[in-house]
C-alpha cells in the first residue's frame, strides 16, 4: 500500500516535470509551428539563473521564489531574440527551424561551460523543501510536490492567458488563421513575439523546477528535450490539454513499468507505446481544427 | 566515471579479445613475442642520446571526460616538474608531449599510435575510461609501448604492455564488501549506470554476495545522465536494505542523492557506499546531500603520511588552494615516479629492459608504499573506507592493515572462478 501511494505520487510527479518541461514548448511548437530544439537550453538558462540568484540572495528559500519570476524573464528574453534574430525569418520552414535552433543549442550549452565551467554546480535546496510528508506512510518528496503545484499554477495562469486575456484572443486568432487574423487589423508580429517570450518564459521556470531534482550543468537541456517534443507531440500539436493529458499519462506509465521492469526497459516501453499510439492516432490525443488552408 | 562502450569501440575491443584469445591461458600476460611476432618490435626510435627523453601524456582534455581527465593531466604535469627539477631520469629531463584523447576510444588508439611511432616517446601515461583503453591496448602490443593507466577499473585484464596503477576490482570493490560485511550488513541493493563497469562490478558483487550470505536485494540500472530517480529509490528504501552500493556514474549521482534524501533516506538509516564520487565531485552532488556518506578508494586527500602532505601543498601551491587532489590524480602522479624508478633499476629506457626489471619496484606514494607486480602489472594498494565529512573532503573510516596484492582475475577467491571466464 504504502509503495503503491508512493509509486502513483512518483508517476504524477514525473507528469509534472513533463508537463512543464512541454508546456512552453507546446505553445511555440504547437502554436507557432517553430520546431525549438533550444528549448532544453532554455530550461538550463533558468536552471543556471537559479543558481546565479542563489550566489547572491543565500537564503535558498527566497532565492528560490526569486528564481521563478527571474527564470520567466531570462528564457523568454532569449526567446524574444532568437525569434527577433533568426526565426521570424523561417516561419512556414519548420525543418529549418530545427537545424537553426539545434545549432543555437549547442552554442549555448558552449557559452554554458565557458560561463559556469564544465562541471555541475550546486543549487541548494530551501530547508522547508528538504525531506517529505507522510502520506498513509508513504513520503512524499516536498521538492516534487512543490514541482507539481508550480506546474499546475503555470498550467492554470497559460490556460488563463489563452482563454481571458486580448492577447490569448489573438494567439488563437493568429493560430487558427494567420492571414485572415492579419486583414483583421491584429498584429501577427507582436502576437508571434509575445508568444515565443511566453512559451521560452516557461521553460526558464522549468529550469528553476529542475535544479531541486537533479544536477545543474551544460546538459541539464538535452535531458528533457526529447521527453518534452514527446509530450507535444503525442498529445496532439497545439493542444494544451493534450499535453497536460499527455505528459500525466507518460509520466505514470513510465513509473509503471520502471516498477515492474527497470529503467531502461522502462523507458523502451514507453517510447514502442508512442510509436505505436501515433500509428494509430497521428495526430493525437487531440487535434487542432484550423481554417488555414496551409 | 566512465563512459559506455560506444560502437566505435567494439574493432579495437574485438582485437583486443582475439589477443587475449591468441595469448593463451598459460601466462596472464600476453607475450608480444608470440602473439605479435609480425609487429615490428624492437625498431623503437626513442632517442636518448641527448640531455632529455620524451614521455606522452593522453588524456582527454576535451569531451564529455574532460572535466574528469583534466585533473588527471595536471597531477602527471606536477610530477614531471618535479621529477625534472630533481634531476630528471638518470640525468635526462622529460620533455613533455602531450595528446587530446578528446574522449573518443578511437582518438585514444590514434594519438597513442602517434606518441609511440612519431614523437618516439619512452612511456605513454593517461586513459580513463574502459572503452579508451580497450582500444589502445592493441596499439601498445603491437608496437610494443609501455603505457601507464591510472583509475580503478575493473580488472580481468592484464598486458605486459600496460601498467595499471589505479585499484583493481580486489583492491576496491571487494574489500568494501569486505567492510559493510564487518559492519554487520545482511542485505545490499545495487544501484549503477547502465554500462560496463557497474554491470561487471556487479556481478562480482553478486558473487561474493552468495558465497558471503548476504542477500542482494536489488539491482537497479539507470540510463547514462537519467535524472529521473523516484522509482529507483523506492524501490530501495522498500527493500529495507542494510545498505546501497552505488556504481552510478557522474551526474546521476546527483539526481540519485537528492531524490534518496527526500524520501527520507539518510546515511545512518541506509547508508550508501560509492565507488566513484571523489573529492572534486562533492561541490556538484552538493555536500549536504552526500555529507556522512560512504566511498571506497585507496587515496584520500585527508591522508596523514608524510609523502601525501608534500604531494597535496605541490599540488595547490602549482594549481590553487580551491583544488582538491583525488585517487585517479594520486594513482597518475605515482605512475610516472614508478617508471621513473623502473627505467633506473634496468638501467636503460628499452621497454624490455624496462619490462624485466618492473616486478617489485617500490615508490613510496602518496596513498602509502606501493609496489609493482611483475606478475600481472597492477601493483599492490591500500584499500580505504572514507566517510564524507562537512568539509567535503573524505576522511578514511576504515583501512586495510596492510597493501593489498593484485588480483586482476580474481583467482585468489574460490567464489569467483566463474567470473573470469
Amino acid at each position: 500500500m504504502e509503495l503503491l501511494i508512493g509509486q502513483m505520487f512518483a508517476g504524477l510527479s514525473l507528469g509534472s516535470v513533463l508537463l512543464l518541461a512541454a508546456l512552453g514548448l507546446s505553445l511555440t511548437f504547437g502554436q507557432m509551428g517553430v520546431i525549438n530544439m533550444a528549448h532544453g537550453e532554455f530550461m538550463m538558462a533558468g536552471a543556471y539563473t537559479a543558481f546565479v540568484v542563489q550566489r547572491s540572495i543565500s537564503d535558498a528559500g527566497v532565492s528560490l521564489l526569486v528564481s521563478i519570476p527571474v527564470g520567466f524573464l531570462v528564457g523568454g528574453l532569449l526567446g524574444l531574440v532568437l525569434e527577433a534574430v533568426l526565426l521570424r525569418r523561417m516561419y512556414h520552414r519548420p525543418l529549418d527551424t530545427l537545424l537553426v535552433t539545434f545549432g543555437v543549442a549547442l552554442i549555448l550549452q558552449q557559452a554554458a561551460r565557458d560561463i559556469f565551467g564544465a562541471p555541475s554546480v550546486d543549487v541548494r535546496a530551501p530547508a522547508w523543501l528538504q525531506g517529505n510528508i507522510e502520506l498513509l506512510g508513504a513520503p512524499i518528496p516536498l521538492t516534487r510536490l512543490f514541482i507539481l503545484l508550480l506546474s499546475l499554477v503555470c498550467l492554470a495562469g497559460l490556460v488563463l492567458i489563452l482563454r481571458a486575456t486580448p492577447l490569448g484572443r489573438r494567439i488563437r486568432a493568429v493560430v487558427l488563421n494567420r492571414d485572415l487574423a492579419e486583414t483583421s487589423g491584429i498584429s501577427t508580429r507582436r502576437t508571434d513575439q509575445l508568444t515565443f517570450f511566453i512559451g521560452s518564459g516557461l521553460a526558464g521556470v522549468a529550469g528553476v523546477a529542475v535544479t531541486l531534482i537533479g544536477s545543474t550543468g551544460p546538459y541539464l537541456g538535452t535531458n528533457y528535450i526529447v521527453d518534452a517534443f514527446l509530450v507535444v507531440v503525442a498529445g496532439g500539436v497545439g493542444q494544451i490539454k493534450g499535453a497536460v493529458i499527455a505528459a500525466f499519462a507518460l509520466g505514470v506509465l513510465q513509473s509503471v513499468f520502471e516498477f515492474s521492469t527497470t529503467a531502461s526497459i522502462g523507458k523502451v516501453l514507453i517510447l514502442v507505446l508512442i510509436v505505436v499510439f501515433l500509428q494509430l492516432r497521428p495526430q493525437g490525443i487531440f487535434s487542432l481544427k484550423t481554417r488555414s488552408l496551409a | 566515471m566512465r563512459v559506455s562502450v560506444t560502437k566505435r569501440a567494439l574493432i579495437p575491443l574485438a582485437a583486443a579479445a582475439m589477443a587475449t584469445v591468441l595469448a593463451g591461458c598459460g601466462s596472464q600476460i600476453s607475450d608480444p613475442a608470440s602473439a605479435n611476432s609480425t609487429a615490428s618490435s624492437g625498431s623503437s626510435c626513442v632517442d636518448t642520446s641527448g640531455s632529455s627523453v620524451k614521455v606522452g601524456f593522453i588524456n582527454s582534455l576535451s569531451g564529455t571526460m574532460a572535466i574528469s581527465e583534466n585533473t588527471v593531466f595536471d597531477s602527471l604535469s606536477l610530477a614531471a616538474e618535479e621529477i625534472n627539477a630533481a634531476g630528471g631520469v638518470m640525468g635526462k629531463q622529460l620533455q613533455v608531449v602531450s595528446e587530446d584523447g578528446a574522449s573518443e576510444p578511437t582518438k585514444f588508439a590514434e594519438r597513442a599510435g602517434k606518441l609511440i611511432q612519431q614523437d618516439c616517446t619512452a612511456a605513454v601515461f593517461g586513459g580513463w575510461t574502459s572503452s579508451s583503453r580497450k582500444a589502445m591496448l592493441p596499439v601498445f602490443e603491437a608496437n610494443d609501448a609501455l603505457l601507464f593507466y591510472p583509475v580503478q577499473y575493473e580488472g580481468l585484464e592484464a598486458s605486459k604492455n600496460i601498467f595499471y596503477t589505479g585499484a583493481t576490482t580486489n583492491q576496491q570493490i571487494i574489500p568494501a564488501l569486505d567492510y559493510l560485511a564487518e559492519q554487520g550488513t545482511k542485505s545490499i541493493f545495487l544501484v549503477g549506470s547502465d554500462y560496463v563497469f557497474p554491470r561487471t562490478a556487479n556481478k562480482i558483487i553478486q558473487a561474493y554476495a552468495k558465497a558471503h550470505g548476504m542477500e542482494v536485494l536489488g539491482e537497479e540500472y539507470a540510463p547514462l545522465g537519467s535524472t529521473e530517480f523516484s522509482t529507483i529509490v523506492n524501490k530501495v528504501r522498500d527493500s529495507k536494505a542494510d545498505a546501497v552500493f552505488n556504481t552510478l556514474n557522474g551526474d546521476s549521482n546527483v539526481a540519485f542523492f537528492r531524490q534518496y534524501k527526500s524520501v527520507g533516506l539518510t546515511a545512518e538509516s541506509m547508508p550508501v557506499v560509492s565507488v566513484s564520487i571523489a573529492e572534486e565531485e562533492v561541490p556538484g552532488v552538493g555536500l549536504e546531500n552526500v555529507e556522512g556518506q560512504l566511498t571506497a578508494w585507496d587515496y584520500y586527500q585527508t591522508l596523514d603520511t608524510p609523502a601525501n602532505q608534500k604531494f597535496v601543498a605541490a599540488f595547490k601551491a602549482k594549481f590553487g588552494a580551491e583544488r582538491v587532489t583525488s585517487d585517479p590524480m594520486e594513482a597518475a602522479y605515482t605512475s610516472l615516479y614508478l617508471w621513473k624508478a623502473m627505467v633506473e633499476k634496468a638501467g636503460s629506457f628499452e621497454v624490455d629492459k624496462v619490462q624485466a626489471a618492473a616486478g617489485g619496484v617500490t615508490f613510496e606514494a602518496p596513498e602509502g608504499t606501493v609496489t609493482v607486480d611483475g606478475e600481472n602489472n597492477h601493483i599492490t594498494k591500500t584499500p580505504r573506507i572514507g566517510k564524507i565529512n562537512s568539509e567535503g573532503l573524505i576522511d578514511t573510516v576504515w583501512s586495510s592493515p596492510k597493501a593489498v596484492e593484485p588480483d586482476p582475475f580474481l583467482a585468489s577467491y574460490p567464489w569467483a572462478k566463474d567470473l573470469a571466464k
